[in-house]
């Protein structure tokens, strides 16, 4: 399983990656972690003519503080984000979720851009990114722009990035009080990606549900943002089970896609009971 | 653009400068250029955790790696392990308690179990068991590998 | 002359002590030689096209684009091996009826799987190789594919081998007793299922590797083998590329995992061998992962519609059941697609008195990967058959399944006797393992904090096994029918001038400790330091003509040919250190390194002095004396065909009922293998089996699609067991030797495998079957759980 044959670029600055990237003629892929990419090209199933490394990208790899906002750089490594202060202080629900992800190897060189840019409908990040309404900066060599991150993942792989552009960084908006957040995923074995799973988020500072975010993944073929779910366990008690109930029912009448070892109905029933032990769990 | 790069890497203390295919993979660099055969592929797509070696202070999957990814980064590989502290702990507490039985996965597995403890992890079974479930062993069961790091997380390097 | 018998009355020095294993030291240092390690001057390497689909003719080949690529040095069709590799067969005479069809390492005019081996591409490296195949334009004309077994023999399923009237390659009846006359009684209960066992694979964590070096000048052919039977891998090598047995040499250094998944023919290593000769240069082939799914054999894959009778107060009475196993379109070669089926219907009931059997196996073709013997061949369909059908049996008279067992478990005072299948069975214990597990796990403790905890809506539940394992095979198993698979193995042990030996066997090492097994014999019996001790195995060159090491066997008959070549080594010695002490051989022994006084130990003379005697300066020996010191013995089971070992195992277990997700909570195997050499060792080895037999029962399966494409080909979708999920597993030990050899040690490497997924099965359905469901096909995936409990009465 060795990868085609390619070129491969290693730029500077971020301008000479967008810079390689404008091109029209050639298949051009970036290389962020590797972790995913990597295994493609083993594969054979993603042959590029040109690999641009990002790894030299240094503006890409910092997590800072701007405004109202965390701006996580897209280079950023999922165990730099586990021992960021700041993560840890605004977002406990990524560093509660980050030890699901894969094992500590992948960890140390994935990153959330590259994750991001995958957007595989099993994966953790995308949907903590949508129950923490995230944006996702792209640039491309003549502008920069951002989109909610509920509007960045469209399908399975297929998100709103052009080919000429680069997820540059996500933005997370800072609460005052770090949101409360319910997480439950069913997988058969540690690290794997899921089978189902279920993200809710709820404003920190209030002591029932308010401002609630409920999202599925692993169930379909992009995450899986619930409104009528979140619309029941609005203004409610965290522990009113009518309303919880309510807001598993509203799982049914969604259209859930089959894995090779799940089918649709093991989906929706997993989703099912994902959102019950996510909202159980929640750390009110 | 380029298919081929000059790369210098340190590989068990050693420097190495040679010129390589840019799509060579870091396990097979260090395999077919380096003749460090210790270090072993199980899948070529980071799952097996075969490839699993020392990259900077932490493990990565080098089937994962392009062998021009490690220009100017030190790596240390099984053949590499220091023969004292806690690395020699380690590898005496595997053969006792019989912690390998083809050695195929070993060096990967040596590689996840020396990050379990130098970075504080306890004396715990489970979570000793969580942190090498990226390693892939068909042979032991698992059973004896998390009695060897468990031994050696109790017990500490003897004196 | 010979000196005193070695004497298993007290405690060994290795013998029986859990031995740290020498080969563990460079293997922790990264110092393995595994095939991939090893570099040829002028090595080419191997890539093969293969196909994409499951049936199909070959209209056209087209490499042009290939053959252009800078460092593509060969590419060879289907077509250039034939008058080069002589076609075979998968069929042994003495399972009468098995027919299959002649095969070529590459498909010649029609594939017949999806990862059949179609072109061979060599170049300077993998890589190239790999962008060469990509290049080739593959022209086929589909077929209709059979891909469902349970089609396969009906009338408008396409046939695979047109010189067949049908795609059955083997059937095979038994009936025992009349099961007809017990159905007829009124005062009988009878339970029936329906078994689904889910095809698997072995995925050895290093995937087959070949290195094949043919040298014109000496037409020596060399073998570089990741695999378990060099001397059979000699013969058949020897046999297909028509040249002399003895020019072929196969070596088997390090293997990175067996499981009997590296001792089959494959078509892309003949190909290699058969490349390698054509161009007289050394060629490279690794299986990625990737082909490897595709390719390694699979196994177990049977549909089983089985039922048992008992009577009201727990006597078993009949078992019968239909079995029927998809294979691939070939029976491989040399072992046959055939043993697994037999071994189901030879071992199926065999720990139990069963009056009346009756079963029928057919063993169908498919357009579908090949599939053959991987780890304890038979056993887990086998055991998981008979006692799944024992424990709803049990529960239909409302009787405990443990009290079930003991009133059907044969006696442990009545052997030696006969299966009702026609096994000889001898030094078995099944009712004193089943003791002793029962008291191991604590039962009616763990029984009685299922029931409370099923009040609070945790569900538990334990699952049995009872089994009986082949091991220490005699030639009945393959060389009666004309495999060329010995049965018999030997040791030549060679004492050296510094008072070291050397042993070399014909059994070989994977990892499960053969050698160290083998040097614990060795230095115990002869009387040395086990750091006096080296050991050679895996070369056809150095060791004794035998089998490897498969079915359990290396330490019972590979060890037991290392104790007579030992003691017959010690004789040759005390012979000599008589003359030179003038006292009489069985005054003397060997122990440290030194001749000793046998009965007050006092050293008489070091082993290193006598050796240098004999060496270099045998003028201080009588001149009518022609000393050696070198000692070669063989060893074959001739008593029975097989040397049955017995188990009792047990599965706790923990099931989401929302989720369908099951854990195991605990696991127990007491295990009879006779003489323990080394404890730690079988421990491990159940273990290890333990959790592959827990793969098969919860993970694995390879999955195909109703064309024959396979669907799982990473370790993303295939699953194999890791670590969090695994239990700590219990062994406990009972050791009645078998009397077919001296040492008395039987096999241990399968039972783990056998036994566990009966255990997990039946411990999943002890959960199921109060909530008025069962569910009997394995893998127990979440999916299927749910399906199943969605019928469930909560």
């Amino acid at each position: 399983m060795k990868s085609s044959a390619f070129q491969y670029e290693l730029p500077e600055d971020l301008s000479s990656a967008l810079k390689l990237l404008n091109s029209e003629d050639l298949d051009i892929l970036p290389l962020a972690g590797g972790q995913s990419l990597m295994p493609m090209m083993n594969f054979r199933v993603a042959q590029p003519d040109i690999l641009i490394d990002l790894n030299k990208i240094d503006s890409l790899k910092n997590i800072i503080i701007e405004g109202n906002y965390v701006r996580i750089g897209s280079m950023v490594r999922y165990y730099e984000l586990e021992q960021s202060e700041i993560i840890q202080k605004h977002f406990p629900l990524i560093v509660h979720v980050i030890p699901y992800i894969a094992h500590s190897a992948i960890r140390n060189r994935g990153t959330l851009g590259g994750s991001v840019s995958l957007a595989d409908p099993a994966a953790e990040m995308p949907s903590i990114l949508i129950a923490l309404n995230a944006s996702i900066e792209l640039s491309s060599l003549n502008s920069t722009r951002s989109v909610n991150a509920e509007d960045f993942f469209k399908g399975i792989f297929e998100t709103d990035r052009k080919s000429n552009e680069l997820v540059t960084s996500i933005n997370i908006p800072i609460s005052s009080t770090p949101k409360k957040f319910g997480f439950y995923e069913v997988t058969r074995r540690h690290g794997d990606y899921a089978i189902a799973g279920s993200v809710v988020t709820s404003d920190g500072g209030q002591d029932n549900f308010h401002d609630t975010r409920v999202v599925l993944f692993a169930v379909s073929t992009k995450p899986m943002r619930l409104p009528k779910s979140e619309a029941a366990l609005n203004g409610q008690n965290f522990n009113n089970q009518d309303s919880i109930s309510e807001a598993i029912d509203a799982v049914s009448g969604n259209s859930f896609e089959r894995d090779l070892h799940n089918d649709e109905i093991t989906k929706e029933t997993l989703a099912k009971v994902s959102l019950k032990r996510a909202i159980g769990g929640l750390n009110g | 653009m380029v298919d081929t790069k000059t790369i210098t890497v340190t590989v068990n203390g050693e420097e190495y400068t040679s010129t390589v295919n840019v799509r060579k993979n870091l396990i097979d660099y260090l395999r077919e250029d380096l003749g460090l055969t210790g270090s072993h592929v199980g899948c070529e797509h980071g799952v097996c955790g075969a490839c699993t070696l020392d990259m900077n202070g932490q493990t990565v999957r080098s089937c994962l790696m392009l062998a021009v990814q490690a220009d100017g980064t030190e790596i240390t590989t099984i053949e590499g392990l220091p023969s004292e502290g806690v690395a020699e702990e380690l590898k005496k507490s595997f053969a006792k308690n019989n912690a390998l039985q083809c050695g195929y996965c070993t060096p990967g597995m040596l590689s996840s179990a020396l990050e379990y403890l130098n970075n504080g992890g306890k004396a715990n079974k489970e979570e000793i068991r969580r942190h090498i479930s990226g390693n892939y062993c068909r042979c032991t069961g698992y059973q004896s590998i998390v009695e060897a790091i468990y031994d050696v997380a109790e017990n500490g390097v003897s004196k | 002359m010979t000196g005193p018998k070695f004497s298993f009355d007290k405690p060994g020095k290795y013998i029986g002590q859990p031995t740290e294993r020498p080969d563990t030291r460079r293997l922790l240092k990264g110092r393995g030689k595994f095939v991939d390690d090893i570099q040829l001057p002028r090595m080419l390497h191997a890539a093969f096209l293969r196909s994409p689909v499951a049936h199909a003719k070959i209209k056209s080949i087209d490499t042009n684009a290939a053959e252009k690529i800078k460092g593509v040095v060969k590419i060879l069709k289907g077509t250039d091996f034939v008058g080069v590799v002589e076609p075979y067969v998968g069929v042994l005479s003495h399972l009468a009826g098995l027919r299959s069809a002649p095969q070529m390492p590459l498909a010649v005019d029609t594939v017949r799987w999806q990862g059949e081996p179609v072109v061979m591409v060599i170049a300077s490296s993998r890589a190239i190789a790999e962008d060469a195949a990509s290049e080739i334009i593959l022209d086929l004309e589909d077929l209709p594919a059979a891909t469902n077994a349970e089609k396969a023999l009906d009338k408008d399923e396409p046939i695979i081998h047109s010189e067949f009237d049908s795609n059955l390659a083997w059937e095979r009846t038994v009936d025992v007793g009349n099961v007809d006359e017990v159905y007829a009684r009124d005062d009988v209960v009878t339970v029936e299922k329906q078994f689904l066992f889910g095809r698997h694979t072995g995925v050895t964590l290093e995937a087959r590797a070949t290195i094949a070096n043919y040298d014109p000048s000496e037409n020596q052919l060399d073998i570089y083998y990741s695999g378990q039977a060099p001397h059979m891998m000699q013969f058949i090598y020897a046999k297909h590329l028509d040249m002399p047995e003895e020019n072929v040499r196969v070596t088997a250094h390090d293997v990175g995992g067996a499981f009997g998944i590296k001792v089959h023919t494959y078509g892309d290593e003949i190909a290699t061998a058969a490349a390698a000769k054509l161009m007289e240069r050394p060629i490279k082939f690794l299986a990625d992962r990737y082909e490897s799914f595709m390719s390694d054999i699979h196994a177990r894959d049977h549909v089983i519609n089985g039922k048992m009778t008992v009577s009201k107060d727990g006597k078993i009475l009949a078992l019968e059941y239909d079995d029927l196993t998809g294979i691939g379109p070939f029976s491989m070669y040399p072992r046959t697609s055939a043993i697994e089926a037999n071994q189901v219907l030879n071992l199926t009931g065999g720990p139990y008195t069963i009056p009346n059997y009756r079963a029928n196996a057919k063993v169908v073709f498919q357009n579908k990967n090949m599939m053959c013997q991987y780890r304890a061949v038979g056993h887990p369909i086998a055991m998981a058959l008979c006692d799944g059908l024992l424990e709803e049996a049990a529960a239909a008279i409302d009787m405990d399944s443990v009290e079930l067992r003991k009133r059907n478990l044969i006696p442990d005072d009545t052997y030696p006797t006969t299966s009702t299948t026609g096994m000889k069975l001898d030094d078995l214990s099944h009712q004193k393992a089943l003791s002793k597990l029962i008291e191991m796990m604590d039962y009616e403790k763990l029984k009685k904090e299922n029931a409370d905890l099923k009040k609070q809506g945790v569900y538990r539940g334990i699952g049995f096994c009872s089994m009986i394992e082949v091991t220490n095979p005699s030639p009945m198993f393959y060389g009666i029918g004309g495999a060329p698979i010995a049965s018999q193995d030997g040791a030549t042990i060679r004492l050296d001038a510094g008072g070291g030996i050397h042993v070399a066997s014909s059994v070989t090492e994977q990892g499960q400790g053969t050698n160290a097994v083998l040097a614990q014999v060795a230095a115990d019996v002869f009387g040395v330091d086990m750091d006096r001790v080296q050991v050679t195995t895996g070369d056809t060159k150095t060791t004794p003509y035998g089998g490897g090491t498969w079915a359990s066997r290396g330490a019972g008959i590979g060890g037991e040919a290392v104790y007579l070549a030992a003691e017959a080594l010690k004789d040759q010695v005390l012979d000599v250190a008589g003359v030179m002490l003038q006292s009489k051989p069985e005054d003397l022994n060997i122990d440290n390194g030194n001749v000793v006084d046998h009965v007050s130990k006092e050293k008489r003379m070091s082993l290193a002095d006598l050796a240098r005697t004999v060496y270099y300066r045998g003028n201080e020996l009588p001149s009518d004396m022609s000393p050696e010191l070198i000692a070669t013995r063989h060893f074959r089971v001739t008593d029975t065909p097989f040397v049955f070992t017995n188990g009792a195992m047990a599965a706790h277990v923990e099931l989401d009922i929302e989720t369908g997700i099951v854990k195991i909570l605990n696991f127990w195997a007491v295990e009879d293998c006779g003489r323990v050499i080394n404890p730690m060792l079988v421990d491990e080895q159940i273990r290890g089996g333990v959790v592959q037999g827990i793969g098969h029962a919860l993970y694995e399966e390879c999955l195909y699609s109703d064309d024959g494409q396979l669907l799982n080909t990473t370790l993303a979708d295939y699953l194999v067991p890791m670590a969090t999920e695994m239990p700590e597993i219990h062994v406990g030990h009972i050791e009645t030797p078998t009397k077919t050899s001296v040492l008395g040690a039987k096999g241990a490497g399968e039972a783990g495998t056998g036994g566990a997924p009966a255990c997990i099965i039946n411990a999943v359905n002890d959960i199921l079957r109060p909530l008025g469901v069962t569910n009997y096909q394995i893998p127990m995936t979440p999916n299927r759980l749910l399906d199943t409990l969605r019928s469930a009465k909560i």
